[in-house]
């Protein structure tokens, strides 16, 4: 457990109470689109089938293997499961994983429950097939592109959502972003690697023993649509990290600066690059920092939206 | 991370364990919002709200350190507010030696804010958990309009977990007793390694998907439609409603004197 210290489980008091509501409010969302979803595919069979599903998903995270002095690499699931069975099906699971773990096992809290939801359920679902598709289309149908497109996939939907946590603690005023982010993108980037070795280990097998099982993942709910949300939460989390309201104690960093030896630790700060940018009206900087997290959210999840529905057209137009 | 993979429910006859499960989730959850709202420096409110939680573990007869025991569980986060005494600005209390950073007074607040919040709703989770046995938590869950479709699947996920965990614990355990090495050969490389870390989770999906299909017949046979009836009821008595009352009592006064002085 000491081994890898900086995971991903959020435990409550450590992300402020209207970011804590926000996530649970997009959570929410997302849960309620992947039942509906989930039950168009599946019918009667949803709950034997993602109950016991998401039983697997958390027993395999307990598979581990060692990488090197004392690390282990070991799976998250979410990338896997979306390959396997659809970003929906995975969303669904991987909420299931992630309530149970904080409910029964205190490993991420009830009240934060709603961001390590989005972190490790709805963003590893969708970045790692987005990525997952997004490679095969670009690279053909042979069996190397298909494991290389899950590794990257494995891959980066550990980072993304390692970059996620480490935002939404920034702006909870937890940790700096100019510390948080590059330590989480630079442990998750080696945790991410035994997530694609691990992920692409599985493929391997199912492919030599049962290829139907693969096949009948090609047909999972919202895999079309899965780049154009996973393009969303990216550039989400983009608009967020540039903003400048990111670090909720923007003054915070001319203290820091006083420091010698602290300073070489931090990076240049992101967000010099959109300086004297505020919202206006509202001056407390919490609040600012929401406000202006949701809007950027709603307003590239509009732009996705839309840039997804004509494309869904021409192509149908095409037919 | 590994799980005590024992009941976490310790049976006991105590006033708590009898409560109506919603009462003791909305009061957790409750207990867990009215903490993070705590304004940070408010000792006394953090120090009320310890008294809350030592009241409601000596009403559980589970022993006054039960909770404490357990508490540690979300110690290894602490890294991630580590610098924020350092990033804070204000006057500087203290320089750690050595490496002359200078500890600010107002990040020194924060920093024990967040553990002291953190500590708290951890504490009141397990005792949540210690009390209330799971699946009458997910009752309460799904009676407080959670959706039913996912307290369903969680319910279902609870009732194999074991059965699937058991199952990694074999494999594992299979695994390493393969695995030994003849002193002088070469070190198996971790891609390898990884490939049959890899294979065990294949392995683990097909069994679990083919365990998925035969639960679903057996389902099918006993007459499932689609819908998963509990036998649970529970039905809020006088004893729920004043404690319900009570407990927000607890909660929303040192709240409100917190944020007040």
């Amino acid at each position: 457990m000491w081994l890898s210290p900086v995971k991903l489980h959020i435990p409550d008091g450590f992300l402020s109470t209207p970011v804590a509501i926000v996530g649970w409010v997009f959570a929410l969302v997302f849960i309620a689109v992947a039942i509906r979803q989930t039950r168009d595919q599946l019918g009667d069979r949803q709950v034997p089938l993602m109950g016991i599903l998401a039983a697997f998903i958390f027993a395999a995270q307990a598979i581990n293997f060692p990488i090197a002095a004392g690390t282990s690499g070991h799976l998250l699931g979410g990338a896997l499961a979306a390959i396997l069975l659809g970003p929906w099906a995975a969303t669904l699971i991987m909420t299931a994983v992630i309530a149970m773990q904080g409910l029964l096992f205190q490993d991420g809290g009830l009240l934060v429950m709603g961001w390590n939801i989005l972190n490790m359920g709805v963003i590893t679902a969708f970045v790692g097939i987005a990525t997952y598709s997004f490679i095969r289309r670009l690279t053909g149908e042979g069996r190397r592109s298909h494991l290389a497109a899950a590794f990257t996939g494995a891959w980066l939907s550990v980072e993304v959502a390692a970059l996620a946590t480490a935002l939404q603690l920034a702006v909870s005023g937890t940790s700096p972003i100019e510390l948080g982010l590059p330590a989480m993108a630079g442990v998750h980037a080696l945790i991410g690697i035994g997530e694609g070795v691990i992920t692409v280990g599985a493929l391997i097998l199912l492919e030599t023993t049962s290829s139907g099982v693969l096949r009948e993942g090609e047909s999972a709910p919202g895999r079309r649509g899965a780049n154009v949300i996973a393009a969303g939460l990216l550039l989400a989390l983009l608009v967020a990290l540039f903003s400048p309201l990111a670090s909720s104690h923007p003054d915070g960093l001319e203290f820091v600066a006083e420091q010698k030896g602290f300073l070489d630790l931090a990076v240049d700060p992101s967000y010099e690059i959109l300086p004297d940018y505020t919202v206006p009206i509202i001056s407390d900087p919490v609040l600012t920092t929401i406000v202006a997290v949701v809007l950027g959210t709603l307003l590239v999840f509009v732009v996705a939206w839309f840039v997804g529905r004509n494309t869904t057209r021409s192509e149908a137009a095409g037919d | 991370m590994h799980y005590n993979l024992t009941d976490q429910y310790r049976h006991q006859t105590s006033f708590l364990h009898g409560l109506d499960p919603r009462v003791k989730v909305i009061t957790a959850v409750g207990y867990i919002l009215a903490v993070s709202l705590t304004p940070e420096g408010a000792w006394w409110a953090f120090a009320f709200f310890f008294l809350v939680l030592c009241l409601a573990v000596y009403l559980s007869q589970l022993g006054i350190f039960f909770t404490i025991r357990r508490s540690f569980i979300a110690l290894p986060f602490i890294l991630a507010a580590l610098s924020v005494p350092l990033i804070t600005p204000g006057p500087v209390i203290w320089r750690i030696p050595g490496l002359n950073w200078a500890v600010s007074e107002p990040g020194l607040i924060r920093f024990l804010s967040i553990l002291l919040r953190s500590w708290l709703a951890v504490q009141a989770a397990i005792l949540l958990t210690a009390v209330t046995r799971f699946p009458n938590i997910l009752w309460a869950l799904e009676s407080l309009k959670f959706p039913r479709v996912l307290v369903s699947t969680i319910g279902f996920m609870y009732r194999y977990l074991f059965v699937v965990a058991d199952e990694v614990t074999q494999m594992v355990r299979a695994r390493a007793s393969r695995s030994a090495r003849i002193s002088g050969a070469p070190r198996r490389s971790v891609l390898w390694q990884g490939k049959v870390a890899g294979a065990m989770v294949g392995s683990l999906f097909l069994r679990a998907l083919e365990r998925s299909e035969r639960v679903y017949a057996a389902m099918l046979s006993r007459g499932y439609d689609g819908c998963i009836r509990s036998l649970t009821r529970f039905q809020m008595r006088q004893r729920d409603w004043i404690s319900l009352g009570l407990a927000g009592l607890l909660l929303i006064v040192p709240l409100g004197l917190g944020w007040m002085v």
